[in-house]
This record gives structure tokens, C-alpha cells and sequence, in this order.
């Protein structure tokens, strides 16, 4: 009887986990997703779809696809309907919380020219901060009461902050922690799901009819379609945030919308964004 | 003769239990509703239009209107089994969507 001696034992088992490691190997890098790869196609197909549309234009929606809405949208920014926000939104930016504090003490650079860094990951949660998500918290922190994240002062302290930022392109981060690459995944999948009565995604709308008419809107396409946040829309009449717009459109599929700030729309708003790496911030905006 | 009469007889008895709900049966429609609604809604797959049919319901019970209360739980528990079937099948199925 030949058995192996401890040392052939050990290259045996040597031999297996490599054996192990080559089978394994090639198919662990076909399913972990690499959101850098994903973003240059997803950026690509944009390019591809709008030969004519210069990068730093995506953001301005349906304006940068359409070319009537283009005029319309010229004559409405003689008088920008957020005017008024910004206005409000400065008077409540300089003004000191209760405690002595502002709310430039809560973020990077007092809060001058950081937009495009949000949605961000924040490790000590696990969890994703949207810019509304971080103006709330600083106010909670300073003893002030939460705002109503989807409209009114949010919306208005969201514009200064987006005009601070006109210009730089998104830079949305996903540090190297699983976490972080869970929640991006999450938001894709939000995405690409079908979702309401409808039984349609974001994607079906926003990918391939991008720039077609939808009843009297044109479909805005998903590159760049965080970028002008908050905006004014002559439909609501009134300001809206990111999240205001998410759940219309959850609406619109006849989903029923989540709260304002679930996970689930944080995770998608990171998606979203990091997709538009590289797009400028043009918000605030005006929409028809 | 008696057999066409007896036909009708037979057809009037088969539509009966449709047109008269008892109180009790609309008030276990509704139930089932809302008990598969919320599992829709903690599967994040609830649609609006199973909330509209729910508050349909609960008006019609209300008022008394145990027919409309029936219809409208029911037609909930339709809308809310399928928003979860969207949801599960969803849950692998959105990988083909992605676009790369
Ligand atoms: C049934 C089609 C449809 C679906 C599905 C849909 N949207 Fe929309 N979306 C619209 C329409 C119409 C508008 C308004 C016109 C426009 O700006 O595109 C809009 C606007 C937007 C805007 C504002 C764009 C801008 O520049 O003002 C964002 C952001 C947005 N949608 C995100 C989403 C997300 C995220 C989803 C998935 C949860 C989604 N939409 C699903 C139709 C849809």
C-alpha cells in the first residue's frame, strides 16, 4: 500500500486549492459587478444616442435633447422661476440655528461647491446621504426640527447649495467597502425593475425613449438627470428635490411611492449619480 | 317547457351568490386584502391602485354597500398578489434589463 506522506499530503492539498482557486477565480469576476465599467457604457450609450449634445449639457434634460423646448426654456430663464427659492434659500443659509451654529459649519468647504459629491456613502451607518438627507442631519444635530425633504426650504437650501456647484461634474464615491458596493448594486437594481401596475422601470422610460414625447413632457434621458436638482416645475407649481421627482415617477407607474427617505431611493439617487460621474452640476433648474 | 323553466331556475340560482354579499363575506374580503396588501408593502411592490381599491372597499363597508365592499376587496387581492409576483420575479429578472 502506498500512502502519501505528509509531505505529498500537503502539495496535494496545494494543488487542490489552486485547482480550486483557477475554477473559481474567472467566474468570481463575471458576477462581482465593476460600477466603473457600467458607467462608461452606460455614459457611451448617451454619447452614442445624442451625437449633437455636448457632455456638459445632459443635464438640462429634456432641453439638451429637444430643440423647441430649448426655445421655450431661453425665454423662461429671463426670469428663473427659482429666483424666489434661491433668495429664501440664502436668507436661511446665513442665518445662525438657535445654538449659534450654521449649517456651512456642517459640511466640507462651508458647504461652497459640494453638491456634486453627493449622494455619498457614509461608513459610520453603512448607509447612503443624499445632500437633503445631510442638510436634515445637520439641522437635527443643532437641535433644529427636520425639514419636509421634498419641497419648500429643503428644496430652497438645496439650491444654494446646487449654485455653489454649477460647473463641476458629479464625483460620486464608492470607497472600497462591500457596503458601499451593495448600495450602488441596490439602486441599480431599482433601476432596471418593473415596477407598478404599469410594469415598467426607470430605464424603460429614461434609457432608449430618452428625448421622445410622453404626453406633453419629453422623456429626459438618465445621463446627467440628477444634475439639475432642485427645479422648479410649472406643473407642481412649486420646487421640488430629487426625491419629489423620484416618487412622481414612482407614481406615475402607479408604484405606490416609499417615504421620502428610504433606503431604497438613497441607494437609487447613488446609482443615478455615480452614472453621471463626470456630467456638470446644473441645477437649481426649471422644468415645463 | 318545464325544461326551459327549470334552465332559468337553475341560471337565476348560479348568478345569486354573485349580486348578494353578506356583511360577514365582505368584511373576510376585505381581510384577505389587507393582509395580502401588506405584504406587498413590505416588499416595497405595492401599487397605488390597490390602495385606491382597499379605500373603496372600506367606504362601501361602511355604508353598508356589502356587494361593492366584496367587489372592491376583491379586485385588491388581485392587484396585491400580483404586485408581489411582479416583485419576486423581478428580483432576478432585472438583470437582463441592464444595460452594458
Ligand atoms: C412612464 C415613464 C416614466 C418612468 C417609468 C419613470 N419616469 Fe422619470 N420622468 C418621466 C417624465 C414624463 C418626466 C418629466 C419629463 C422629463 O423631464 O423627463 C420624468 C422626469 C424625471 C426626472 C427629472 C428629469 C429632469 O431633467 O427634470 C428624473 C430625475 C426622473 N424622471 C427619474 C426617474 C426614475 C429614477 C425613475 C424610476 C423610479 C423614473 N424616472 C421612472 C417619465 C417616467
Amino acid at each position: 500500500m502506498i500512502t502519501p506522506s505528509p509531505r505529498d499530503r500537503f502539495a496535494l492539498a496545494r494543488y487542490v486549492v489552486c485547482a480550486l482557486l483557477l475554477a473559481t477565480a474567472p467566474a468570481k469576476a463575471e458576477d462581482k459587478i465593476d460600477p466603473e465599467t457600467e458607467r462608461k457604457a452606460f455614459q457611451a450609450f448617451f454619447f452614442a444616442k445624442f451625437p449633437k449634445v455636448a457632455k456638459e449639457e445632459f443635464g438640462n434634460g429634456p432641453y439638451a435633447v429637444n430643440e423647441s423646448m430649448r426655445k421655450q426654456w431661453k425665454e423662461m430663464m429671463e426670469f428663473p422661476p427659482y429666483e424666489f427659492a434661491l433668495d429664501e434659500g440664502h436668507a436661511e443659509w446665513d442665518k445662525p440655528f438657535a445654538n449659534g451654529r450654521r449649517y456651512a459649519d456642517c459640511f466640507d468647504n462651508k458647504g461652497q461647491g459640494v453638491r456634486q459629491t453627493y449622494p455619498r456613502f457614509i461608513a459610520a451607518t453603512g448607509q447612503v446621504e443624499t445632500l437633503e438627507g445631510a442638510i436634515n442631519r445637520c439641522r437635527v444635530e443643532n437641535g433644529e426640527k427636520p425639514l419636509d425633504p421634498m419641497t419648500g426650504l429643503m428644496a430652497s437650501l438645496a439650491a444654494v447649495m446646487s449654485e455653489s456647484s454649477q460647473g463641476k461634474p458629479f464625483a460620486i464615491v464608492i470607497p472600497d467597502d462591500p457596503r458601499a458596493l451593495a448600495a450602488y448594486e441596490r439602486g441599480e437594481e431599482f433601476f432596471y425593475s418593473r415596477k407598478g401596475q404599469l410594469g415598467v422601470s426607470c430605464a424603460s422610460c429614461h434609457m432608449s425613449p430618452a428625448g421622445e414625447r410622453m404626453r406633453g413632457d419629453i422623456l429626459a434621458p438618465a445621463l446627467g438627470i440628477m444634475a439639475a436638482m432642485p427645479i422648479y416645475r410649472s406643473d407642481w407649481g412649486s420646487m421640488g428635490t430629487s426625491i419629489r421627482r423620484l416618487s412622481t415617477c414612482s407614481f406615475m407607474t402607479r408604484a405606490q411611492p416609499l417615504k421620502a427617505d428610504d433606503e431604497d431611493y438613497r441607494d437609487l439617487e447613488y446609482f443615478l449619480s455615480y452614472m453621471s460621474n463626470g456630467i456638470p452640476i446644473v441645477g437649481p433648474g426649471t422644468r415645463p | 317547457m318545464i325544461r326551459s323553466i327549470l334552465l332559468a331556475a337553475g341560471l337565476a340560482l348560479l348568478s345569486l351568490p354573485a349580486v348578494a354579499a353578506t356583511q360577514a363575506e365582505a368584511e373576510a374580503a376585505l381581510a384577505a386584502a389587507q393582509t395580502a396588501e401588506a405584504d406587498a408593502l413590505a416588499a416595497k411592490a405595492a401599487w397605488t391602485t390597490t390602495e385606491a381599491d382597499l379605500t373603496k372597499a372600506q367606504k362601501a363597508l361602511a355604508a353598508g354597500q356589502w356587494d361593492q365592499a366584496k367587489a372592491a376587496a376583491d379586485e385588491a387581492l388581485t392587484l396585491a398578489k400580483r404586485s408581489v409576483e411582479q416583485a419576486n420575479e423581478q428580483k432576478t429578472s432585472w438583470r437582463n434589463a441592464v444595460f452594458r
